[in-house]
C-alpha cells in the first residue's frame, strides 16, 4: 500500500512537503487530481499518479496545465472533489480557464495548487501568484510549514464548497521541497461518482451570464473576506507594541529569529495564511495596537501594500514598512551583513530575517562572521549537463555541422534539452516560456535573414508546441522545428506525455499519439525523421530540410537514455580511446559527453558511465574511439 | 541557540547523500530529536550539486544560512570548498577527500584545487577539519556505493549531532536495503574509527 493511504490517524510521519500536500488532499477524499509537471510541484503528481494505481482516485497527466484546470472545473462542477497541481508558470497556461471559472464557480471542493519558486531554483522567473488572488476574486491559502500544509488542504477543501468557488493553494519552493514530522488525519471517503445539473444561465458564460455571475463572484468575495476574519490561519501570537506581518515559510524564520534575539516579549507576530482576500479588521485592529510594524514576505510586497492601504483607512500613521526601504529611517538597511533589508529579488532565509528585525526595531544582533573566502582558490563550476549518451547531444551536433556556414538563430524550449545552450554544445539563443520555440521561430526568420532553427521536446510540443506551428503552416513562415522526441517527459522525472507508449509502464487503457502524424496532418511540407546516434545520415538529413523555403519539420527519435536504463536487461557495450588517438580532443571539445574525462592529458571514457551510444566514435577524425571487447 | 544543531551536506548527484539524510532523519525519530531538513536538488541526475539541510533541536527554519552551519559534511572535496560559505569559526567539517572532477575541467573551463591545500585552507578557518578517502573506506567494507555510510560513521563520530552511533546503525537497518545491512553498517563503523583517530 502506497504510504500516504496509511488509515492511522494520529500516527507521526516524516514527509517532504508535496507529500504532506497529497496526503492532505487524500484525507480530504480528494477524488479527482490533474496535473502538469513542473519543479517544485512534481511530487505531489508523481504520488497521486502511484496512489491512483491503487485506489479509486482518479488521476491525470494532462496535456498542459490549462486543460488540467479545465477537466477539474468539470469534476468539481460535477460535485466531486478536485485537485489541479501545476508550477507557478503553470497558472499563466491556466489564466484563461481560472479567469472565468472564478465567475462560473464550483459545486464540489477544487484546489488548484500554485508551487511558486523565488530564486528560481529551476524556474524562468519567480512571479508571485498572490496577485491572481487579485486578478481572478478567489480566495488563497499559504501554509507556513510541512505539517501546516497538510492541515490546510481540507480546510482549503470546506473553503471551496463553502464559496462554491476554487481556492488557489500557494506553496513555495521551501515547503514544497522540505521535510519534517506530520500527524496524520482521519481519511474521509472518496466519492468518485457526481452528476452535473443543466443550468445554462448560469454556465454558459454568454455576456448576458457573465455580468450576473461577476455580481454573484464580489458578493462571494465579500463572504471570503469575512471567513479570511475568522480564519485559524490569520492568527496573532506574542505581545509587545512592535509588529510583524507575515506569511509563509518567512514565519518560521521569523520565530527562530524572535528568539534568538530574545525580543519574544516586545514583538507579535501576525501570521497571514488567508491572504486574499486580506482580514481587513483583523489587520487594522493589530496595527491599532502597534507602535511599528515590519512586513515580512518573500517575493512582491503584496501584503504591504495591503496593510499600508489599510492603515491609511484606519486613519492610522505609525511606521510600516517591507520592502520600501527609502522611507525607512536612518537604522533601517545599515550595516547589514547581506543585502539592505528586504527585497522583491530571490528567496529570504534565518539570518537575513534576523538582521533585519533587528536594524528596524533597533536591537542587537550578534552576527557570527562567515569565514573569510578571499584566499579560496577558483573552484571549477559543476553545472547541471546532458547525460552520457543523451540523444539531444548527438542531434545538437549534428544540428550545428548541417548548419556550418550558415548564419543562424537557434530559438529553443524547455527541457533537458534547455541545457543544450552551455558550452561547447551552444545550441539555444532565445527562451521565454513553455512552446515558445515554434512562435518565437516565425518572428525571427520574418524580420532576420538568418537561418532559424529551433528546437522543442516532445512532452512541450504538445504541450503547447502545436498552436506554434499551425501558425507556422498557415502564415507561411520559413524555418525548420526539430523535435526532440526522447519518449518521455525527462526534465521532471519521467512523466507520461500523450506521445509516450504508456505498454512500457505496464499501464493500460491509455492512446498513444504519433508527433509525426500530428505533423503531417497540419500540412507541414517538409518532414524528416532522424535517428541522432546515426550522425552522417543525420546530418544529410537535416541539411535537407535546412535547404528548403518554408516550414520544416525534423523529428529526432531516440528513447531518453536514463529512462531506457529502466527497460534494458543488459547494458550495450561501453567504448574506449585506443591507441590511435592523437589528442584531438573533438570529442570532448565538441560534445562534451560527461563520461569523457582528463588522465595525464589524455582523454579516457568512464565505462561506467558510458552507455555505448557510439557518437563519439563516429566524431573521432582517427577512428580511435572503439567499443570494449566483451 | 545552543540546543539548536545545524548540518549542511554537500554532494554530486548520484553519491547517496539523500540517503544519509533520509537515515539521519529516522535516526533523530528515535532519538527523539525534532528535525527538519530541505533540499535543494534541481538537477541531479544532470550531474549537478545536490544540497541538503538539517536542523535538529527546536528550530522552525528547515534552511541555514551563510556562516551558520555546525557541521558541513562534504561527500567531494571541492564541494566542500565551495560550501564553506556556510562555515564559521566554530564550524565542524567532514570531508570525502576522493575527487569526482566537474566536467568543466576535463574541457578545460577550470583547475581541479589541490588537495592538499584545500584541506590546508579549510582547516585553517574553521574549528576542526576531518578528512578521510570514503571511496576507499567504502571498498573495505565490501561495497563502493557505500561512501555515504562511511560519512555518516565520520560525521556522528564528533559528537557534534543529538543522535548516537547506535540510533544511526538502527537507522541503517530500517531505512537501507536488507542486502547491504551488513556492509553499511560496516562502513559506518570504519568511517567512525577512522575520524576517531584523526
Amino acid at each position: 500500500m502506497h504510504k500516504l493511504l496509511t488509515d492511522q490517524p494520529g500516527a507521526t510521519m516524516v514527509l517532504l512537503g508535496n507529500e504532506a500536500i497529497t496526503r492532505g488532499a487524500i484525507e480530504a477524499g480528494v477524488a479527482v487530481a490533474t496535473t502538469y509537471p513542473g519543479t517544485p510541484s512534481s511530487e505531489i503528481s508523481l504520488n497521486f499518479f502511484q496512489i491512483s494505481q491503487e485506489s479509486s482516485l482518479y488521476f491525470e497527466y494532462s496535456t498542459n496545465e490549462k486543460v488540467a484546470l479545465e477537466v477539474a472545473a468539470a469534476t468539481a462542477n460535477s460535485g466531486v472533489r478536485s485537485m489541479c497541481v501545476m508550477k507557478h508558470v503553470g497558472l499563466n497556461v491556466a489564466a484563461d480557464a481560472l479567469m472565468t471559472l472564478a465567475y462560473v464557480g464550483v459545486k464540489g471542493g477544487l484546489v488548484i495548487i500554485t508551487a511558486d519558486d523565488p530564486f528560481m531554483f529551476s524556474s524562468q522567473n519567480e512571479q508571485d501568484n498572490r496577485y491572481y488572488g487579485k486578478l481572478s476574486g478567489l480566495p488563497i491559502l499559504e501554509p507556513s510549514s510541512v505539517e501546516e500544509a497538510k492541515n490546510m488542504i481540507p480546510y482549503a477543501f470546506e473553503l471551496s464548497e463553502s464559496l462554491q468557488e476554487p481556492v488557489i493553494f500557494r506553496t513555495t519552493t521551501r515547503i514544497n521541497h522540505s521535510t519534517a514530522p506530520v500527524t496524520l488525519g482521519a481519511i474521509r471517503d472518496r466519492v468518485c461518482k457526481g452528476d452535473f445539473t443543466k443550468d445554462p444561465f448560469n454556465y454558459v458564460t454568454v455576456p448576458a451570464v457573465s455580468r450576473k455571475l461577476h455580481v454573484k463572484l464580489l458578493a462571494n468575495l465579500d463572504k471570503a473576506a469575512e471567513l479570511s476574519e475568522t480564519s485559524p490561519y490569520n492568527f496573532v501570537s506574542g505581545s509587545g507594541v512592535w509588529g510583524i506581518v507575515c506569511n509563509g515559510v518567512s514565519f518560521a524564520y521569523l520565530c527562530d529569529a524572535l528568539r534568538d534575539l530574545g525580543i519574544q516579549d516586545k514583538v507579535k507576530l501576525l501570521r497571514i495564511g488567508f491572504s486574499h482576500p486580506m482580514p481587513s479588521k483583523l489587520i487594522k485592529g493589530f496595527l491599532g495596537s502597534c507602535e511599528k510594524v515590519l512586513v515580512v514576505e518573500e517575493g512582491e510586497p503584496y501584503m504591504e501594500e495591503a496593510v499600508k492601504a489599510f492603515a491609511q483607512e484606519a486613519g492610522l500613521t505609525l511606521p510600516i514598512n517591507g520592502k520600501s526601504q527609502q522611507d525607512a529611517g536612518s537604522t533601517f538597511g545599515k550595516d547589514l551583513f547581506w543585502r539592505p533589508g528586504f527585497s522583491r529579488l530571490y528567496e529570504f532565509n534565518p539570518r537575513l530575517v534576523r538582521q533585519v528585525v533587528a536594524a528596524y526595531f533597533g536591537v542587537p544582533c550578534k552576527v557570527e562572521p562567515m569565514v573569510d573566502l578571499s584566499n579560496v582558490p577558483e573552484i571549477p563550476q559543476r553545472p547541471p549537463n546532458l547525460c552520457a549518451g543523451c540523444s539531444h547531444r548527438a542531434t545538437f551536433y549534428e544540428v550545428k555541422k548541417a548548419a556550418e556556414g550558415l548564419s543562424t538563430i537557434y530559438p529553443t524550449d524547455i527541457g533537458c534539452y534547455t541545457l543544450g545552450f552551455l558550452p561547447p554544445l551552444s545550441m539555444g539563443d532565445f527562451l521565454i516560456c513553455m512552446g515558445s520555440s515554434a512562435g518565437t521561430s516565425c518572428g525571427f526568420s520574418k524580420v532576420t535573414d538568418k537561418k532559424v532553427v529551433s528546437f522543442i521536446g516532445d512532452s512541450t510540443f504538445f504541450h503547447s508546441g502545436i498552436p506554434g506551428l499551425v501558425n507556422a503552416v498557415f502564415n507561411n513562415h520559413n524555418f525548420t522545428l526539430v523535435i526532440l522526441d526522447n519518449g518521455i517527459t525527462a526534465m521532471t522525472g519521467h512523466q507520461p506525455n500523450p506521445g509516450v507508449d504508456m505498454g512500457l509502464m505496464n499501464l493500460q487503457g491509455y492512446g498513444q499519439i504519433s508527433i509525426e502524424a500530428v505533423v503531417r496532418a497540419l500540412g507541414v511540407p517538409h518532414i524528416a525523421i532522424i535517428q541522432p546516434y546515426k550522425v552522417k545520415k543525420s546530418i544529410e538529413t537535416l541539411r535537407e530540410a535546412f535547404n528548403f523555403k518554408g516550414v520544416s519539420v525534423v523529428i529526432a527519435q531516440e528513447m531518453c537514455t536514463l529512462y531506457a536504463k529502466g527497460f534494458k536487461k543488459t547494458k550495450s557495450r561501453s567504448y574506449y580511446i585506443s591507441d590511435k588517438c592523437q589528442n584531438h580532443r573533438d570529442c570532448i571539445s565538441q560534445l562534451a559527453c560527461p563520461a569523457f574525462f582528463l588522465d595525464a592529458e589524455k582523454v579516457k571514457i568512464d565505462p561506467v558511465m558510458c552507455s555505448g551510444c557510439a557518437v563519439c566514435a563516429q566524431v573521432c577524425p582517427e577512428n580511435a574511439i572503439l567499443p570494449i571487447k566483451a | 541557540m545552543s540546543e539548536i544543531t545545524r548540518l549542511i551536506i554537500v554532494a554530486v548527484g548520484g553519491q547517496g547523500n539523500l540517503l544519509s539524510s533520509s537515515v539521519l532523519g529516522e535516526a533523530a525519530l528515535l532519538a527523539g530529536i525534532p528535525l527538519r531538513m530541505s533540499e535543494i536538488h534541481g538537477m541531479a541526475q544532470r550531474g549537478g550539486v545536490v544540497e541538503s539541510a538539517l536542523v535538529f533541536g527546536n528550530a522552525q527554519s528547515t534552511i541555514i544560512s551563510d556562516g551558520e552551519a555546525d557541521v558541513l559534511l562534504g561527500f567531494e572535496p571541492s564541494e566542500t570548498l565551495r560550501a564553506l560559505n556556510k562555515c564559521n569559526a566554530r564550524t565542524v567539517v567532514i570531508t570525502n577527500l576522493s575527487p569526482l572532477p566537474p566536467f568543466t575541467v576535463a574541457i578545460g573551463k577550470g583547475v581541479y584545487p589541490d588537495i592538499a591545500e584545500l584541506q590546508q585552507i579549510i582547516r585553517a578557518k574553521t574549528a576542526r577539519l576531518i578528512a578521510l578517502n570514503a571511496v576507499d573506506l567504502a571498498k573495505t567494507a565490501g561495497n563502493v556505493l557505500s561512501v555515504n555510510m562511511v560519512l555518516l560513521g565520520a560525521l556522528i563520530q564528533t559528537g557534534i549531532l543529538p543522535v548516537t552511533a547506535d540510533h544511526v546503525k538502527q537507522a541503517i537497518r530500517t531505512k537501507t536495503k536488507a542486502a547491504f545491512v551488513d556492509i553499511n553498517t560496516r562502513a559506518f563503523d570504519l568511517g567512525f574509527e577512522t575520524a576517531s583517530r584523526q
